[in-house]
């Protein structure tokens, strides 16, 4: 092994019961397990509600940036998750498939009882402001062309194109609705995610994208809302959508967050979102200081805050000139990340290397069999890295667990394929003159088959770590931590400092676990064989 | 007693026929060359005796036990075996594959056996002992199986064309140094070969086949006087014969 693999072990080694271990053991109750949307509005909401829990003696386990409506919802069913923000109008049309009837107070009414019924969910009263979708373009376009409204925007759709985010396009009272209930049909729309589309808008990639009505992006980019004049976007007030467990067993946890009910208005929301998008304030410390302003305040930042701006400086030179900086200030966070990750990657690869290196040496005996299972291990392969994720939290939950299970089976195929290949591959004649001189299989396996191919399963072990390394990064998606995290909240931040700040540590950590595990295909091929194989 | 008898043999590949009812002796101190084309069952033949191959009817009987109420592994352990491409382990040295057996069997100094044996085989340990097989010729690679074969001192070897792969300089070579090497150590052998002229040099009888049988069967030094038929051919063919 070399010394950077033998220290990256050592490092691991000494972390692991820091990380196995209970996160708060002085306190009998589990911590209250707050998330948040990918976007910052949904990161500032949760963390306000952290801060709040806090301040009254709660623990909080914070998952900010957990991932997009479906997956908190699978998360706050399976009460994996305590809380998290959610919209009336998105549980009304993106969950429930439901249209608007009526105002604010009938689509609240009608989402606490649905949401009761179906899966004992709460919705506290709504925090006090609405956030609604809004359709904008550059101000000087919309000037120039002259157009106020979505219906003007449709007679003139088919010369634009359209930028929105996945979520707006995948769900019922998005794009589709969006289209049909206004006949908008653009030349070409893709699909942005938060931090990219108003950069994409900017530099005129993109005419339309969707934002939030109280994105501080909006007057940061000098953006025109268009009016929603047909009523087509149905009332989106803010509140706290609360688990079964979370409001059977907290039940002063709740009459905490109740407080906030009705507190946090329009124009505050709107400046502390400024805050953090245009002036790089920190999450907790915006969520403080809107506390603060509406009378809730003393709460203290937490120690894990997920996700503090650095303000997004513009230009790739002044990017790549904040990087190191950022990287230093944030390097104790940083380097428990990076422990994070590798235990991801190393937790992951033993299992499958438990699993898949016996299932390829068994395979050696049944011929016909190994083509069935390497073709599925394959299909496996083919599944997306985040599909695959999501799969995995009707099961397992959120964390570490899912994120394991899923690098696992990544990893299964090519250990899998370069056992049996290496072990059939591995001097047939002698194998065979063994066997004819009395060597049992497991003599023959032990002595001559795994050693010959032992360079080529390690090949195998190589490919698989190194594909993990850059899979963990979407582990930060189902909660699981590692280097995603500065990613998806530097995605949703617009924050391109912070993405970079876990995308280049993460690349360094394939290049450098590639070139560790190099050495030990050398070091593991047997000596009088010609270099190690492939 | 017979130190192999075969009484019988039939084995079948799906719906050919490799041996069709093969019957011979090999009496203790014989060397048995089995000669014929590919696919005529020779090497099928070989490898019932050390239960390799699994009849589908007759029977093998070694040291006049039945093989199939033998530990196969134990059996093969008693009997030498040497194949064309030598079939050395490629990531051990000479001497490691010359122990092999000695090793296998929980012998005390498993390389003192692997020495004598590679002696035996015309290879000096002290130059040889430490080599890995890619660092030898073809000639002494064999040497080195033949070796390894013999190391724990079986009273049977087979062979699978053990000179096939050589060139004619250091085939000749071969064939004389495993002539004397068996008759000083009294092993009995049974070895395949399609070449008839080898078979009538190296071995004390001469068993031809031809389709699963045996065709022809003699003392080697006879061979070319009964040689009738198929037989006749293939010494024609041979240049023995004449």
């Amino acid at each position: 092994m070399s010394v950077a693999g033998k220290s990256a072990v050592v490092a691991l080694a000494a972390l692991l019961p820091a990380v196995s271990g209970p996160a708060h053991p002085q306190t009998t109750q589990r911590p209250v397990v707050v998330a948040s949307k990918t976007f910052a509005e949904s990161y500032l909401l949760a963390e306000t509600f952290a801060q709040v829990l806090e301040a009254h003696g709660h623990t909080v386990d914070r998952r900010p940036g957990l991932g997009m409506t479906e997956l908190l919802m699978q998360a706050i069913i399976s009460g994996d998750i305590d809380v998290y923000p959610e919209y009336t109008g998105t549980g009304l049309a993106a969950v429930l498939g439901e249209t608007a009837t009526g105002g604010s107070v009938q689509v609240f009414n009608r989402v606490s009882e649905a949401y009761e019924a179906r899966w004992g969910l709460h919705w506290l009263p709504p925090l006090g402001f609405e956030n609604t979708y809004a359709i904008a373009m550059r101000r000087e376009a919309a000037d120039s062309i002259g157009v106020r409204t979505l219906s003007e925007l449709a007679a003139i759709a088919p010369g634009l194109a359209g930028g929105f985010s996945p979520d707006f396009i995948g769900r019922a009272d998005g794009l589709d609705g969006l289209a049909a209930a206004y006949g908008i049909e653009f030349r070409e729309t893709r699909s942005l995610l938060q931090a990219v589309k108003y950069q994409a808008l900017e530099a005129g990639e993109v005419d339309v994208i969707d934002a939030y009505s109280t994105d501080g992006a909006i007057s940061r980019y000098d953006l025109t809302v268009l009016a929603d004049d047909r009523g087509f976007f149905p009332p989106y007030d803010a509140a706290a959508l609360l688990s079964r467990a979370f409001r059977e067993e907290h039940p002063e946890a709740v009459l905490v967050l109740n407080r906030l009910s009705g507190r946090l208005g329009v124009e505050a929301v709107r400046r502390a979102n400024r805050w953090i998008e245009v002036d790089g304030l920190p999450i907790a410390e915006a969520a403080a200081a809107l506390l603060q302003e509406v009378g809730l305040g003393a709460g203290s930042a937490g120690p894990e805050s997920g996700a503090d701006g650095t303000g997004g400086g513009d230009g790739a030179v002044s990017v790549i000139l904040a990087l190191p900086r950022h990287i230093w200030d944030k390097r104790v966070e940083l380097g428990r990340q990076v422990t994070r990750h590798l235990l991801l990657v190393l937790a992951s690869l033993g299992a499958a290397i438990l699993v898949a290196l016996p299932a390829g040496v068994a395979l050696e005996r049944r011929r016909r069999l190994a083509g069935s299972a390497l073709r599925v291990a394959g299909v496996l392969q083919t599944v997306p890295s985040i599909a695959l994720l999501a799969f995995m939290i009707p099961v397992l939950g959120i964390g570490v667990a899912p994120a394991v299970a899923a690098l696992f089976l990544y990893s299964l195929l090519p250990i899998l394929r370069n056992t049996y290949t290496g072990i059939i591959e591995a001097a047939p004649e002698a194998v065979g003159a063994g066997r004819a001189l009395g060597m049992t299989e497991w003599q023959l396996l032990r002595r001559v088959r795994l050693p010959l191919a032992a360079p080529v399963i390690m090949a195998g072990v190589r490919t698989a770590a190194v594909i993990n390394v850059g899979t963990a990064t979407l582990a930060a998606f189902v909660g699981a931590g590692g280097l995603g995290d500065p990613i998806v909240a530097g995605l949703s931040l617009s924050d391109p400092v912070m993405i970079l700040s876990g995308a280049v540590p993460a690349a360094a950590l394939a290049v450098l676990v590639d070139w560790g595990l190099a050495g030990t295909e050398s070091l593991v091929a047997p000596r009088g064989v010609a270099e190690g194989r492939r | 007693m017979a130190l192999i008898r075969i009484e019988g043999a039939v084995k079948r590949f799906g719906t050919a026929v490799a041996l069709d009812g093969v019957s011979l002796c090999v009496e203790a101190g014989d060397c048995l060359g089995l000669v014929g084309e590919s696919g005529s069952g020779k090497t099928t033949l070989l490898r019932t005796i050390n239960r390799l191959t699994q009849l589908d009817a007759g029977r093998v009987l070694v040291r006049g036990d039945p093989v199939d109420t033998l530990d196969p592994v134990r059996l093969r352990r008693s009997i030498g075996y040497v194949q064309q491409d030598g079939g050395l382990i490629p990531h051990w040295t000479c001497l490691a594959n010359a122990s092999l057996v000695p090793g296998l069997l929980g012998r005390g100094d498993p390389r003192a056996d692997g020495r004598r044996a590679l002696e035996a085989a015309g290879l000096d340990p002290g130059t040889f002992a430490d080599r890995y097989p890619r660092e030898l010729s073809g000639g002494q690679r064999q040497r080195v199986a033949i070796a390894r074969a013999i190391s724990a001192g079986p009273d049977i070897l087979l062979m699978d064309e053990p000179f096939g792969a050589l060139d004619a300089i250091t085939r000749s070579e071969a064939q004389q140094s495993f002539i004397t090497l068996r008759e000083s150590a009294g092993v009995t052998a049974v070895f395949v070969t399609h070449d008839l002229a080898e078979a009538i040099l190296v071995a004390t009888h001469v068993a031809v086949m031809r389709a699963g049988r045996i065709a022809l069967q003699a003392p080697a030094e006879e061979l070319a006087d009964s040689a009738t038929g198929y037989a006749a051919q293939l010494l024609e063919k041979s240049g023995v014969a004449g």
